[in-house]
């Protein structure tokens, strides 16, 4: 029993990971776009609680607002927008499948070879490190929630992205405005 | 005691990436394709967030938010385009965008 909870981020992981797999396999295998989008809600979840596991709250409850509300709503809204009717295919893949299936291989062994070579150390992480923050007078706030570090380190060392990512989010508001215009 | 390392969340990574990849120059369907390219830019998150916990610095985290604002830019206007593309040609087929062929 101790050792089961002793590996239970480790099981999760496990689980979540495989979920995250299947959804994706599933996005780029069924015919239905609709039954794709669900996967891909799915695949969207599990990050997230992949997110958790290594302490990363916000961006993990960020993921489920942005990809698993905006965005999400976003796809279905656009598959039922066209006609279902036309989008049916009569080949499902570009090219030839085999041709696809080794070149796919092929990458994945080259990129697990390099995996295997490659050896991270155990993390020595402190996850105290990231609910913390030093505010401007030098103090050390500790425990003070991932939300408000992550806070801190965006509005000070990090405004000028934040400022130029509101102008990008801006820029491609008006251009799906422009796009979905009817002439 | 099973233990998760970086390594797990770089080969998990890694395998949705090509999954990604695999969906976005095969698929046909031009939605499956964007759905594709969302697949790729979340399995660059979860490196992001891999390293953000490897090396104990919080930049990671940050940077993983300003792609998940690129991502929801690109997931509307790659979206406006599909809708203009539909209106113009009657299909999602990506096989039908051939007029800058020569």
């Amino acid at each position: 029993m101790n050792a089961l909870v002793e590996s239970g981020p480790a099981i999760l992981f496990y689980v979540f990971a495989a979920i995250a797999l299947v959804g994706a396999v599933g996005v780029v295998t069924l015919r239905n776009p609709i039954y794709g989008a669900l996967c891909l809600l799915a695949t969207f979840l599990s990050i997230a609680a992949l997110f958790l596991l290594r302490h990363a709250e916000f961006v993990a409850i960020v993921q489920i607002f942005v990809y698993g509300g905006g965005i999400m709503v976003l796809f279905l809204f656009v598959i039922m927008l066209v006609n279902l009717h036309r989008l049916r295919e009569s080949r499902l893949f570009n090219g030839p499948l085999p041709v696809v299936i080794v070149l796919a291989v092929l990458l994945l062994g080259l990129f697990g070879w390099v995996f295997v070579q490659v050896h991270f150390d155990p993390a020595d992480a402190h996850p105290a490190l990231f609910t913390s923050f030093v505010d401007q007078q030098g103090q050390l706030h500790e425990q003070a929630g991932n939300t408000q570090a992550v806070a801190w380190a965006l509005y000070t060392r990090n405004l000028l992205p934040f400022e130029i990512a509101s102008i990008f989010l801006l820029v491609a508001m008006i251009g799906a405005v422009v796009l979905g215009r009817r002439q | 005691m099973l233990e998760i390392t970086t390594n797990h969340f770089l080969v998990l990574s890694f395998l949705l990436f090509v999954i990604g990849l695999v969906g976005i120059i095969t698929r046909r369907n031009m939605i499956t394709v964007l759905m594709s390219i969302e697949l790729v830019l979340n399995s660059v998150n979860l490196n992001l967030i891999a390293f953000s916990y490897q090396l104990s610095d919080l930049t990671g985290q940050i940077f993983a938010i300003f792609t998940i604002t690129v991502a929801a830019g690109e997931a509307a206007v790659g979206l406006g385009i599909l809708i203009a593309f539909f209106r113009l040609h009657d299909t999602a087929n990506l096989d039908a965008a051939v007029e800058l062929k020569g």
